[in-house]
C-alpha cells in the first residue's frame, strides 16, 4: 500500500537549501559581462517634462548608458499593456515604461542608467537634469470628483477610471419592510507589498540563440511572458520568463512591471545582460499597492437583528494608472454578503485616479475591504440592538442546509459566486471556545477593576479561492527512476514544492526525495497562470494528483505486461513495481521508463504512447468558498491609545488540508498581516502627493514584540469542486482580521463611545477618539 | 577615483584578503565580494534584520557597517552556520521543524541574530525571543514557528546542560 502523504505534516523539502543559505534569488545570480541598472524616478507627484539632460551623467566613469523614452523608438513608443482590459473601465491608462512627457506620481519612471556597478548607476542619477514644469495633484479620493479638483492626467476631464456595481435581489422592498435601517460610513487603509525581498529583474537578449531570457522576482511568470511579447510585438516563444527563489510576493509581484519591459530593452540595446534590484526606498513608491477606500453603508434589518439588505456607495482609490485592470474594485464586491444569507445588496464603487503609486492587490485583494465593510455593518446591527456579535451573526449566516448557496453576486469573469460548501455557525462555535469567548466578561471585568480595558471582537469571513482556469502539472518517471514534477506556479513561499511532491509521491508510489521538481519556469512547462487570490493548492493539487495517477496507470499497465501478471495484483512503493504475493517479481519504475524511451533501432512496446509521463491541467469547476471566524483580545491604554493584542483565535475551514502545517503557517502569516493593516501599516502622502513613509521607521510593519500568539483550529469541509476536496487558504488569515481588530477596540472602550470609522487604528487616532468620547460624556 | 583600501578578515573560518571601496557596506562585499549569497539585503537602511551577521560572535546589521570596519575581524554568515560535514545547526533543524520559514529571505538574518542571542540568553522566555528578534522583519511566518523554534532549542540546550 502506498504511503499517504495527504494532510501529514510534512516537513518543508525546500528548507534544507534555504537554511543554509543556498537560495537562489534573483539578485544571487549574476552572469558573464552584465551590467547593473538604476532608474531615475519622478520627485513629484504631477509635472510635464519639458526636457532631460543625460550628458554629465554619461561623463561619469562606468557609465554605459542612460535611456529615457525617447531613446526606445518608434517601436517601443507605446504605454504598458492593459492586463485584464473590462468595459466598465472608462479611461484606460497605463504607464509607459519610461515617462514620455507627463509624470504623474512620485516615483513613474523616466531614465534608467546602465553602469559598471549598481553604485555607479546610482551615483550617476543625481547627474541626470530634467526640466519638469510642476502640475496640481490630485490626492484625496473624497474630493477628487469635485468640479475644481486637481486632475490625474492633463488630458483628462475627470478622475473618474470607471463605476462598478454588484446589485442582486429587491433592495427596495427589503429596506422597506425592515424594522430597522443603521448606517456607517467609514474609511479602510490597506498598505503596501513589503516581501522581504524587493523586486528584482535581469534581462539577457540573446537574439541568435535563447531570445530574450528575464529572471524576474514574480508571481506570475507566465502573464509577463504574454504581455511582454505582446508589448514587443514578438512571439511567446522567443520570451523565456524565470520566477526562481521568490522572497515574498503578497500580490503586488503578480502584475508587470515598466522595469521589466525598461530592462529587456536595455539588455537588448547593451548587448549584455543587465540586472536591477529593487532599493527599499523604490518599493514604497514605485511597487503597487492598496491604498483608500471609502465605503458609505446603510443595513436594514428586522427587531430581532436579520439583515433584510445593504446598500450603499464605495469610493476605491487606484492609483495613477491601471496596470491591474479592476481586480481591486471588483474583488472588494465580491465578498458581499459575506458569511452571511442577505437577499438584497446593492452597492456602486466609483474608481478614482490619484497622482500616488498604481495600485493591485496586497494580500486578499479587495477581499478585506468588502469583508470588513460586511462585518462593521454586523456590528453595527449589534450595537443598535444590543445583541451579542456572535448572536446576530448565528442569526444570519448562511446555513449549512442551504450550500450550495448562490449569494446572487458575480465573480471575475461573471460567473454567479456559490457558496459550495462549509457550517459557518459551527465554525464559530468553535473559535468562540476556543478564544474563551464565554468567559470573556469575567476577564473583562476583573481586568477593569484593576484598572484595565479590555476588548474582544469577533469576525467572520468567506474567500472565494481556487479561481480557473487551471494550473498543470507534468510528472515523468527518467531512466534513473527519479521523477520530474514540472509546473507553471512560482511559488513565494508557500511550499508548492512540498506540497506537489507529496501529492506524486503518494500517488505514484515513490519517495518525495526522488522526485525532482521545477517550477515558474516558461521554457519548462507550457502554460501556467499564477500564484494569487489562493488558488494554487486548489488547481496544481488536482493536477499534481492526476498526472502522478496517469502515470502510475501506465507504469502498470506496462509492469503487467513485463512481469506477465494481472494489473490488478501489482502494487508500486518506493518506485518499484511489485507483484502481490511473489515477492521476487519486480521492476522498477526507472526500468519501465527507458522501455518508453528506447534509443534508436529499438522499439516502443505495442500499444503504449512514448516516455513515461502524464500531464494535467485537472483544476477546479468552480470558485471553492473557504470560511473563517476570528477573535481578537485586545487590551488598550485610553491615556496612550496603545492597542496591545493579547490574544487571537482562528477557525479556519480551507476543505481538505494537504499539508496542516503548511496551511497553519499561512493563516498565522495572514492573521499578522491582517493585524498589521488594523494597527500599523500607513502609507502616507502629504497633500502634494509626496510621499511621506519611505522607511520602516516611518511605516511600521507588524514585529514579533508586538504580535500575539495565533491559536488555530481547523474543519475540514471538502470542496466538491475538485478531486481533493481542497480550497484556498494563502489570504483566509488577512481577510478578517481587521474587523475582528477593531471590534475589540470598540468593546474595550464602550464607556467612551468610541466608534472607529478608519484604519490603521494609530494611537494619535484612537486617542482623539477617547478625548472626543470623554467630553460628550461629561456634557 | 573611489577610494579603496585593502582588508583581510575571516568569514566562516576561510580568510579573505581583497581590496575594496570604502563605501561597499559589509553586506554587499559578502555577498558580491566573495559570493557568500545567503546574506540577504532587505531594507539596507538597518531596520529589517535581514541581512545580520555575526562579527566577532556579535549580530551586527551588514547593511549599516562598511567592508572596512570589518576588516581584521571574524565574520560568520549564514553559509557558516552549518557544521563542517554540512549536519545543519540545532536552530536550523528546529526552524525546519517547527515551519520557521517561507520565503526564506529573512530567515539567514532571523538565524544569525538568534544563534548569538541563544548563546547568551540559554533559557529565555517567550516575551524575550519575540524581543530578542523584534528588529528582524518577517511578511510570511507570523513569527510563530521562529519563535517556537528558538525556545524549542532553547529547552534542548537546557535539558543537554
Amino acid at each position: 500500500m502506498a504511503v499517504r502523504y495527504l494532510g501529514a505534516e510534512v516537513q518543508r523539502m525546500e528548507d534544507p537549501r534555504l537554511l543554509t543559505g543556498h537560495g537562489r534569488y534573483v539578485d544571487d545570480i549574476t552572469m558573464e559581462g552584465m551590467l547593473h541598472a538604476a532608474f531615475l524616478r519622478a520627485p513629484m507627484a504631477h509635472a510635464k517634462i519639458r526636457s532631460i539632460d543625460p550628458s554629465r551623467a554619461l561623463a561619469l566613469p562606468g557609465v554605459h548608458r542612460v535611456i529615457t523614452h525617447a531613446d526606445l523608438g518608434a517601436k517601443y513608443s507605446h504605454r504598458m499593456n492593459q492586463l485584464y482590459p473590462a468595459p466598465v473601465i472608462e479611461q484606460n491608462k497605463t504607464q509607459y515604461p519610461l515617462a514620455k512627457d507627463e509624470v504623474c506620481y512620485v516615483g513613474e519612471a523616466v531614465a534608467v542608467v546602465v553602469a559598471d556597478s549598481r553604485a555607479i548607476a546610482e551615483d550617476a542619477l543625481a547627474l541626470i537634469d530634467v526640466d519638469y514644469e510642476a502640475l496640481p495633484a490630485v490626492v484625496n479620493i473624497m474630493t477628487a470628483l469635485e468640479d475644481d479638483a486637481p486632475l490625474a492626467h492633463a488630458d483628462t476631464t475627470s478622475n473618474l477610471m470607471g463605476k462598478m456595481r454588484s446589485s442582486f435581489g429587491d433592495i427596495e422592498d427589503s429596506f422597506a419592510k425592515a424594522d430597522h435601517v443603521f448606517s456607517a460610513a467609514f474609511m479602510q487603509h490597506r498598505g503596501g507589498c513589503h516581501s522581504m525581498e524587493t523586486r528584482g529583474v535581469i534581462a539577457r537578449d540573446d537574439p541568435w540563440g535563447d531570445g530574450l531570457t528575464l529572471w524576474t522576482s514574480a508571481q506570475s511568470p507566465y502573464l509577463i511572458r504574454r504581455a511582454l511579447a505582446t508589448w514587443l510585438d514578438e512571439s511567446e516563444e522567443r520570451v523565456r520568463v524565470i520566477a526562481p527563489d521568490v522572497g515574498g510576493g503578497f500580490g503586488p509581484k503578480a502584475g508587470f512591471y515598466p522595469e521589466e519591459v525598461a530592462i529587456s530593452l536595455a539588455a537588448r540595446i547593451m548587448k549584455r545582460p543587465v540586472k536591477w534590484i529593487e532599493d527599499r526606498r523604490e518599493h514604497f513608491i514605485s511597487t503597487t499597492t492598496q491604498r483608500d477606500q471609502h465605503w458609505d453603508l446603510e443595513v436594514a434589518c428586522t427587531a430581532e437583528g436579520k439583515i433584510l439588505g445593504l446598500r450603499g456607495t464605495v469610493t476605491h482609490e487606484n492609483g495613477a494608472y491601471i496596470p491591474y485592470g479592476i481586480l481591486l474594485p471588483n474583488s472588494s464586491l465580491t465578498p458581499l454578503p459575506g458569511a452571511y444569507s442577505i437577499p438584497a445588496i446593492d452597492v456602486g464603487v466609483d474608481i478614482i485616479f490619484t497622482n500616488t503609486v498604481p495600485n493591485s492587490p496586497v494580500r486578499g485583494a479587495g477581499r478585506p475591504c468588502g469583508i470588513y465593510a460586511v462585518e462593521r455593518m454586523v456590528q453595527v446591527v449589534s450595537r443598535e440592538l444590543g445583541i451579542d456579535p456572535a448572536e446576530v451573526r448565528r442569526r444570519n449566516y448562511v446555513r449549512a442546509d442551504q450550500m450550495p448557496y448562490e449569494t446572487g453576486a458575480k465573480l471575475r469573469g461573471g460567473a454567479p459566486c456559490i457558496y459550495d460548501s462549509g457550517d459557518y455557525e459551527a465554525l464559530l462555535e468553535k473559535v468562540l471556545d476556543l478564544s474563551d469567548y464565554h468567559s470573556f466578561k469575567e476577564r473583562q471585568a476583573a481586568a477593569r477593576a484593576e484598572g484595565r480595558y479590555l476588548g474582544i471582537g469577533v469576525s467572520s469571513c468567506i474567500e472565494d479561492t481556487g479561481m480557473g482556469p487551471y494550473e498543470g502539472t507534468t510528472v515523468r518517471v527518467e531512466s534513473s527512476g527519479k521523477v520530474a514534477v514540472r509546473t507553471g506556479a512560482a511559488s513565494q513561499g508557500q511550499g508548492h514544492q512540498t506540497m506537489i511532491s507529496m501529492l506524486v509521491a503518494e500517488n505514484l508510489g515513490v519517495k518525495p526525495e526522488d522526485i525532482l521538481f521545477e517550477s515558474a519556469d516558461t521554457a519548462k512547462f507550457s502554460h501556467g497562470i499564477g500564484t494569487i487570490g489562493s488558488r494554487v493548492a486548489a488547481n496544481v493539487g488536482p493536477s499534481a494528483h492526476d498526472a502522478a495517477s496517469q502515470v502510475r496507470e501506465k507504469a502498470l499497465k506496462l509492469a503487467a505486461e513485463v512481469l506477465e501478471a494481472s494489473e490488478a495484483d501489482l502494487d508500486i512503493e518506493d518506485g518499484v513495481v511489485r507483484v502481490n504475493g511473489a515477492p521476487d517479481l519486480s521492476i522498477t519504475l526507472g526500468e519501465l521508463a527507458v522501455q518508453l524511451t528506447p534509443m534508436s533501432a529499438m522499439r516502443v512496446p505495442t500499444g503504449f504512447d512514448p516516455v513515461l509521463e502524464a500531464t494535467s491541467f485537472d483544476g477546479s469547476s468552480g470558485s471553492p468558498i473557504a470560511c473563517g471566524s476570528n477573535v481578537a483580545e485586545v487590551e488598550v491604554d485610553p491615556g496612550t491609545g496603545e492597542v496591545k493584542v493579547l490574544r487571537y483565535s482562528v477557525a479556519h475551514d480551507c476543505g481538505v488540508m494537504i499539508n496542516p502545517m503548511v496551511v497553519h503557517g499561512q493563516i498565522v502569516g495572514g492573521v499578522v498581516h491582517g493585524i498589521g493593516n488594523a494597527l500599523f501599516e500607513r502609507m502616507i502622502y502629504d497633500d502634494q502627493g509626496q510621499p511621506l513613509t519611505m522607511n520602516y521607521g516611518e511605516y511600521l510593519l507588524p514585529l514579533a514584540s508586538e504580535m500575539p500568539r495565533v491559536d488555530v483550529t481547523h474543519m475540514e469541509t471538502p470542496s466538491p469542486l475538485n478531486s481533493l476536496g481542497v480550497k484556498g487558504a494563502g489570504e483566509g488569515g488577512t481577510i478578517p482580521a481587521a474587523a475582528a481588530v477593531v471590534a475589540a477596540i470598540e468593546n474595550a472602550l464602550t464607556e467612551f463611545g468610541v466608534e472607529i470609522d478608519y484604519y490603521p487604528v494609530d494611537p494619535q487616532y484612537l486617542t482623539e477618539l477617547i478625548d472626543a468620547g470623554s467630553a460628550q460624556a461629561a456634557e | 577615483m573611489a577610494d579603496t583600501r585593502d582588508i583581510e578578515m575571516t568569514v566562516n573560518g576561510e580568510s579573505h584578503a581583497a581590496n575594496v571601496e570604502t563605501r561597499t557596506s559589509l553586506g554587499d562585499f559578502l555577498r558580491h565580494g566573495l559570493g557568500l549569497t545567503g546574506t540577504h539585503m532587505g531594507c539596507e537602511h538597518g531596520v529589517c534584520g535581514a541581512c545580520t551577521v555575526m562579527v566577532d560572535g556579535e549580530a551586527v546589521r551588514s547593511c549599516l557597517m562598511l567592508a572596512v570596519q570589518a576588516n581584521g575581524h571574524e565574520v560568520t554568515t549564514v553559509e557558516g552556520l552549518a557544521e563542517d560535514d554540512g549536519t545543519m545547526s540545532a536552530l536550523q533543524e528546529a526552524f525546519w521543524k517547527h515551519h520557521g520559514l517561507q520565503c526564506g529571505f529573512c530567515t539567514p538574518g532571523m538565524l544569525t541574530s538568534l544563534t548569538a542571542f541563544l548563546r547568551d540568553n540559554p533559557d529565555p522566555s517567550e516575551r524575550d525571543v519575540r524581543e530578542a528578534i523584534s528588529g528582524n522583519i518577517c511578511r510570511c511566518t507570523g513569527y510563530q514557528g521562529i519563535v517556537d523554534a528558538a525556545l524549542d532549542v532553547a529547552k534542548t540546550m537546557q535539558k543537554g546542560s
